[in-house]
């Protein structure tokens, strides 16, 4: 391979004589020219997917130091170490090798800290990352299957996280797993069994230990390596959406080459997340385990919650009343553990997992999308987005209510009614309101476009009339507002024919224009190039002209299209 | 120099200024508002007993009754012991503040002595629980390990598992253990305060009691790890993971973003 630059200096030298080895043996300097030259769009929201991975990267390194020390298993020990409020106390060796890492080994809590923080930062990257996709609308046509690998990527993270907490053997993680027992013992028929599958044999047993660590050092981490390459790839695939602006469209790609822009970007960026995981980690307490003790089923301290992301399955079993058990004959159908666990997070997560496909049946749209969409211009989806937010956001308010009660000076109960019916009640009234806020967000575009800036500069005509000098839009400011297309709700052919013979798949596509009427018949247009030709003649009327001032201000109140076919 | 002159005008400036006052402001707080505490000295005399009785009837009986004996709004404080007034009264729990799910804690209205002169008053009423003696509550002759075994399958549930305190129902709360005195964790234990049951000897031994009392005197002060988030449990590291870590790597993509490239 032929350098551009010629090498001048001994390393300059040395560096090229060694691509050209590795070149000619491998053939990867086609891949690197194609990869280097490859071009990404600039924006900082692109960047949050970047947190999850390197935080990932994080969470391998300091995995594996931890892998070195810690023994997964439930064998008994007697604890005979530093922590004097343990001393002598009887427990797990998984438990006592997690707080030999803490205490004896060099630079082990650091590393125990440094994941376990982390891991909350993946998953908060995660769903930081998924609303950035969701709201500009990047899981559209090319990418809705690299969105439902980011999803399985999201439920992989909460199975590592949920594994991971759960090895300590500590009395906190062991409040989880018996939550856990307690939901797969509350599937009919087959409940018990499966438990006893799980832990192999009674709850707790010897068995889980073992298990979880190898799902939680091998199956999971493996998956989500895998995953992550796919996902990856995929997004060299199908190139990066941009957010429209001038210049740019669905066939073309703004912004600047893999090298060396982005090269040094990201891999800085991975140093600063690695940097702040690693001063959090330096000066941030997580997960004491010393402060618990060791697992036994009977204690469960107050304040024993999950981690954040699995905040949300605590909160809807805290908020669920007990009455909904049901005890038909011989047999318990624990409802009350039934419909938390298991019904609500499939009703919030699984609209989330297909809606990429949801929203292709309702538009009808067959092309590809490479810009972006401002979240202002799709109401429906971004009130929906919302909506499931507010509902998660409730019951992790749920899970938190003791917390809430201490630190605000509640009642518990006060705040467990509330929230019950919070529940139903606030995510209509957040999609409503967004909706409406979106809609208003794109008449003001449209007012700003027509009308252009106020300038605060009132002029008084000859005839004694005051008016407000409006400063137009500069192209780029305008082009932002305009270029996006209008989406109406599909239009179906008729059911009949000039003949009254009845249409196949009529009523297939009568169904399909009911969910599309449900998405796009409450809109806000963008400025059509007549509208604002007409505008523009408006203005250049009401130029120095008294008279023509009023005709100005009359089209400032005019007509908006709002459409209710 | 024009770069220098144009540094001169950040815009974080305010944003330092305000973190600085605030930091200024809370310091300040803490040097005015520490608070101040006295330990209850257990020797009292029939003199004692009649200025309590004084002092009972001046503070007190108007809803615990002229005899101590209780009314509707108030129980019978006969045979609830010297404990149960040194711990109600020297915690500043009694006299109530006001009617609500549970007496709040607030600054002690009496000295020392008149909170021994009140106790001497109602142990004499009927036989109660005494205070503990200085031996009895160092936490220096507990065993915290015992002392955290008995905490975790007794006290955790409310108190959370190192005592920094949990809700309850309707309003009603396990306080936080950390600034209470050795005396006044054993008379708790003892007497039962609010929604507190009585661990009494046969319960837990005297013994039990101090190895309690050295597991909590160690919690509270510094940790190893870094700072304890308020010992409260996952919900404030997820908290503090958003806030601070997802807060400043989403400022550094901004930041990066911004750079021009």
């Amino acid at each position: 391979m032929t350098t551009t630059t010629p090498p001048a200096t001994p390393t300059g030298k040395a560096a090229a004589a060694t691509a050209d080895w590795l070149d000619q043996r491998t053939g990867i300097g086609v891949a690197v020219k194609g990869l280097a030259r490859k071009l990404f769009p600039e924006h900082w929201s692109f960047m949050l997917g970047e947190i999850a991975l390197y935080s990932f990267i994080t969470l391998l390194l300091s995995g594996v130091f931890l892998t070195m020390f810690f023994v997964p298993s439930a064998d008994e020990v007697t604890y005979n170490g530093p922590w004097s409020a343990l001393q002598g106390t009887s427990m797990s060796a998984a438990f006592a090798s997690t707080l030999k890492l803490s205490f004896e080994v060099r630079g082990g809590l650091l590393m125990r800290q440094v994941h376990h923080w982390a891991a909350l930062i993946f998953l908060a990257a995660i769903v930081t990352h998924m609303m950035r996709v969701f709201f500009t609308g990047a899981f559209r046509k090319p990418r809705e299957i690299n969105w439902v690998i980011g999803f399985v990527l999201l439920t992989l993270g909460l199975a590592a996280g949920f594994s991971g907490y759960s090895l300590p053997d500590d009395v906190l993680s062991g409040n989880g797993l018996r939550i856990t027992d307690g939901l797969i013992r509350g599937i009919p028929i087959i409940g018990t069994y499966m438990s006893y599958f799980v832990f192999g044999g009674e709850f707790p047993g010897t068995a889980l230990i073992p298990r979880l660590f190898t799902v939680h050092v091998l199956l999971v981490p493996g998956a989500i390596l895998a995953l992550v390459g796919l996902h990856l790839a995929l997004v060299f695939l199908h190139k990066h959406t941009q957010f429209p602006g001038s210049g740019r469209t669905n066939n073309n790609v703004v912004g600047y080459p893999l090298f060396p822009v982005y090269t040094a970007k990201a891999g800085g960026f991975f140093f600063i997340v690695f940097g702040v995981i690693a001063l959090m980690g330096a000066a941030m307490q997580i997960n004491p385990v010393w402060n618990y003790g060791p697992y036994d089923p009977a204690p469960v301290s107050a304040g024993a919650q999950p981690d954040w992301y699995m905040l949300f399955l605590e909160g809807s079993l805290r908020l669920t009343p007990g009455q909904l058990e049901v005890v038909l004959g011989n047999f318990t159908v624990p409802l009350n553990v039934l419909i938390p666990g298991l019904v609500i997070p499939l009703l919030l997560l699984g609209p989330l997992a297909v809606y990429p496909f949801l929203e292709a049946y309702a538009t009808g749209d067959k092309r590809e999308h490479h810009l972006l969409d401002r979240p202002r211009n799709a109401p429906f989806r971004t009130a929906f987005g919302i909506s499931i937010l507010s509902a998660f956001f409730v019951l992790v308010l749920g899970g938190s209510n003791d917390l809430l009660a201490t630190h605000f000076h509640l009642s518990l109960n006060d705040i467990t009614w509330t929230l019950r019916f919070a529940f139903f009640l606030v995510p209509p009234i957040v999609f409503a309101v967004t909706r409406r806020v979106c809609l208003a967000l794109q008449r003001k575009d449209r007012e700003l476009v027509l009308h252009g800036h106020e300038s605060g500069r009132i002029v008084r005509f000859a005839s004694g009339e005051y008016v407000e000098v409006h400063t137009p839009l500069d192209e780029d400011e305008r082009w932002i507002r305009v270029q996006h297309e209008p989406i109406r709700p599909v239009q179906i052919a008729p059911g009949e024919d000039s003949r009254g013979v009845r249409r196949k798949g009529y009523k297939s596509d009568l169904r399909r224009q009911r969910v599309s009427r449900l998405f796009f018949e409450t809109r806000v247009e963008p400025v059509t190039p007549a509208e604002y030709a007409a505008a523009q003649e408006h203005l250049a009327v009401t130029a120095g002209h008294g008279d023509g001032a009023r005709e100005q201000i009359g089209a400032g109140t005019g007509p908006e299209r709002i459409s209710h076919s | 120099m024009k770069s220098l002159a144009a540094r001169r005008h950040d815009r974080r400036a305010p944003i330092v200024l305000l973190a600085l006052a605030l930091v200024l402001t809370g310091a300040l707080y803490a040097v005015l508002a520490a608070p101040s505490r006295a330990d209850a000295a257990p020797v009292t005399t029939q003199a004692d007993a009649q200025a309590g009785e004084k002092l009972f009837q001046a503070n007190c009986a108007t809803c615990h009754g002229m005899g101590a004996v209780g009314t509707s709004v108030a129980p019978s404080l006969v045979g609830v012991g010297a404990a149960a007034v040194d711990f109600q009264v020297g915690t500043g729990r009694m006299p109530l503040t006001m009617s609500g799910p549970q007496a709040q804690v607030k600054p002690v209205q009496f000295t020392p002595d008149q909170i021994s002169q009140l106790a001497a008053y109602v142990a004499g009423l009927g036989p109660g629980p005494e205070i503990p003696t200085a031996d009895m509550v160092d936490p220096s002759k507990g065993d915290p390990a015992t002392g955290m075994a008995i905490f975790r399958t007794n006290c955790a549930m409310c108190h959370n598992a190192v005592g920094a305190g949990g809700s309850l129902t309707q309003g009603k709360f396990a306080p936080n253990l950390w600034q209470t005195t050795p005396t006044h964790l054993y008379e708790a234990m003892l007497t039962g305060p609010q929604s507190m049951p009585v661990f009494n000897d046969a319960n837990i031994t005297p013994q039990e009691k101090r190895d309690v009392i050295a597991f909590i005197s160690q919690q509270g002060g510094t940790q190893p790890g870094g700072l304890d988030l308020g010992s409260l449990g996952p919900v404030s590291e997820g908290l503090w993971a958003w806030v601070v870590g997802l807060g400043l790597l989403i400022g550094a993509a901004v930041w990066i973003g911004a750079k021009s490239s």
